[in-house]
């Protein structure tokens, strides 16, 4: 019989060898609780995502626009399902459902990304999500392939692949607006005046917080928000730059000595609020439609159960 | 006769104009309950049925894609012009499919009632005088199969489950009654049965829907409203209700900032 000792270290030469771990494999809790707070906010913001660009959906100004957004936020909505899934093997042992796992989003008990909170004001915001926000996703998810959690890593395969598509997406849109008529090109620079902020934030703050401390021992991540958000700036500003459209930061630049980006720091204190309570222009109203969407409907899954037994 | 190509059609002006409205009818359908299927987006009761949902809104509006593309081969506007510009009095859909979605037994039921409806017209024209329009109706049937699958499946368990989801099925069932004559109208249908670009009549399709969806509501324990009305109001014909009118002005919001601009 192992002591509690070895079984930690074998555990973490299994991690330190680069070995994934399995739902089914011993861990220890602190890696299971790392675990589901990590997998439970990224699989909601993946279903609070899907409420900015819904938003747009009736609205798409072509048909094959319409196609494509539809296909976008449904895309969304799959993948809040896929990781909600890895989240509730992990969350058996504490007996936790998937309703637990909804509900907790009207509860209050679990937070989603900044930028879901943000409000979705024009079609160049619809198109400015695909292709900034997303492409911050897959910034994001690409390094957590490499994550020591098997199941995590093998749903952010399919994630990332179609995660591209929606920068593709999302690019196609603003390359239309950006080479069309003026107020096509106002639209396109006011939304990014309105994102620029909150895809810093996005991210996360420049320290390393406790909790990323003992995701990156775990190797659950394995790089820190800094250095996430400057992978960001280097594949984004040459993209934005040559659009012709303006990043409202005049401390932007290049550091070659530092051989970093230097930019002016997103109001950390009012995002981490928006985040923490709710209070961000959307925060409240999503959390709502999220609310009706499972409550209003609770009669149709109890009613499904009911035929599901009847049916045995 | 087979007729491969649009500008073989366009030589006989009065096969054309048949054609025409005919695809108008079709296309309208398929664009307004796509639509409508979209709303439903981050709003269904799990989020296995959300994919799902919009699975089948995107088959919906690909197929009033594939109608307006043939509309504009024929010398219409282009599609999405067709889509985006036109007026509610020139929209030829059927009025059940352009209310708005009340409840999630509401949708079902109506979805359920369209498919099967849908899928004896999509049969009616599978070996249609004109190719272009058989060829695609393969296809559409192929993706039509799996939406009446879905939806006769909701409509059975939710039935069947009884209790608050069989009254709501039911008040779902009557709400929609009155509502369902001119899904059943086909304007023109004379010239389309003798052109042969449709091979049924709505009088010996409408009689299979009954019949089926007679065995769908024994089946799921449902109450059989009686009759099928007659075409009261007649969307075929340009009759809307306000629902149709609010619906194309948000789906034109950003369309109609500048039609000539490309988005």
């Amino acid at each position: 019989m192992l002591t509690e000792e070895a079984r930690f270290q074998a555990f973490m030469d299994r991690i330190n060898r680069g070995e994934k771990i399995e739902a089914t494999d011993w861990m220890p809790e602190e890696y299971r609780l790392l675990l589901i707070k990590l997998i439970h906010m990224h699989g909601v913001s993946e279903i609070m995502g899907a409420y900015p660009e819904k938003e747009w959906v009736p609205k798409a100004p072509t048909l094959k626009r319409k196609l494509a957004i539809m296909a976008k936020v449904q895309d969304e909505v799959g993948h809040g399902q896929l990781l909600l899934r890895v989240v509730e093997d992990l969350a058996a042992p504490l007996n936790k459902t998937r309703e637990d796992l909804i509900e907790d989003i009207y509860k209050n008990k679990v937070k989603f990304h900044n930028v879901f909170h943000m409000e979705a004001r024009s079609w160049a915001d619809a198109g400015l999500i695909g292709w900034l926000v997303d492409g911050a996703a897959i910034t994001i998810q690409a390094s957590l392939l490499q994550s020591s959690y098997g199941p995590y890593a093998r749903v952010l395969k399919r994630v990332c692949a179609e995660e591209s598509f929606h920068m593709k997406h999302g690019e196609s849109i603003i390359l239309a607006l950006a080479t069309g008529t003026p107020e096509q090109r106002k639209m396109l620079q006011e939304a990014l005046d309105y994102w620029w902020e909150s895809l810093l934030f996005f991210f996360g703050p420049r320290e390393i917080t406790p909790a990323v401390d003992r995701m990156l021992y775990y190797r659950i991540r394995v790089l820190t928000n800094e250095e996430l958000r400057q992978k960001y700036l280097d594949k984004y500003v040459p993209r934005i730059q040559s659009l012709g459209i303006k990043i409202p930061d005049p401390q932007l630049r290049f550091d070659r000595e530092k051989n970093c980006w230097v930019y002016t720091d997103p109001d950390w204190d009012r995002f981490s609020r928006m985040v923490h309570f709710n209070e961000g222009p959307k925060s409240r109203e999503r959390v709502e439609m999220r609310r009706q969407a499972h409550e209003d409907q609770r009669w149709v899954r109890e009613a499904l159960l009911r035929a599901r037994k009847q049916a045995v | 006769m087979k007729i491969e190509q649009a500008s073989v059609a366009k030589s006989n002006p009065v096969y054309a104009e048949a054609l025409v409205n005919w695809l108008y009818q079709l296309a309208d359908d398929e664009l307004v309950i796509g639509h409508r299927d979209s709303e439903w987006l981050g709003m269904c009761p799990d989020i296995e049925g959300d994919v799902a949902f919009s699975s089948i809104a995107q088959d919906e509006v690909g197929h009033a894609n594939f109608y307006f593309t043939l509309l504009h081969e024929l010398g219409e506007k282009d599609p999405d012009a067709l889509a985006f510009s036109r007026p509610a009095n020139s929209r030829r859909n059927a009025l059940l499919l352009e209310h708005e979605n009340h409840d999630w037994a509401y949708s079902v039921v109506r979805h359920m009632f369209y498919d099967l409806w849908d899928e004896l017209r999509l049969k009616a024209f599978s070996d249609s005088s004109y190719f272009p329009l058989s060829r695609g109706a393969a296809r559409m049937l192929r993706e039509e199969y799996y939406h009446s699958l879905h939806m006769t499946t909701w409509f059975v368990q939710l039935g069947s489950a009884g209790g608050e989801a069989k009254e709501k099925m039911n008040a779902a069932i009557r709400k929609i009654w009155p509502d369902l004559g001119d899904l059943f109208y086909i304007d023109q249908e004379k010239m389309l049965l003798q052109f042969g670009i449709i091979q049924e009549s709505s009088a010996s399709m409408k009689e299979k829907w009954e019949e089926q969806i007679k065995g769908l509501v024994q089946k799921a324990g449902l109450t059989w409203p009686g009759p099928v009305p007659g075409v009261q109001m007649n969307g075929r014909l340009g009759e809307h209700s306000d629902d149709l009118k609010r619906l194309i002005e948000t789906m034109g919001e950003v369309y109609t900032l500048d039609p000539a601009a490309k988005w």
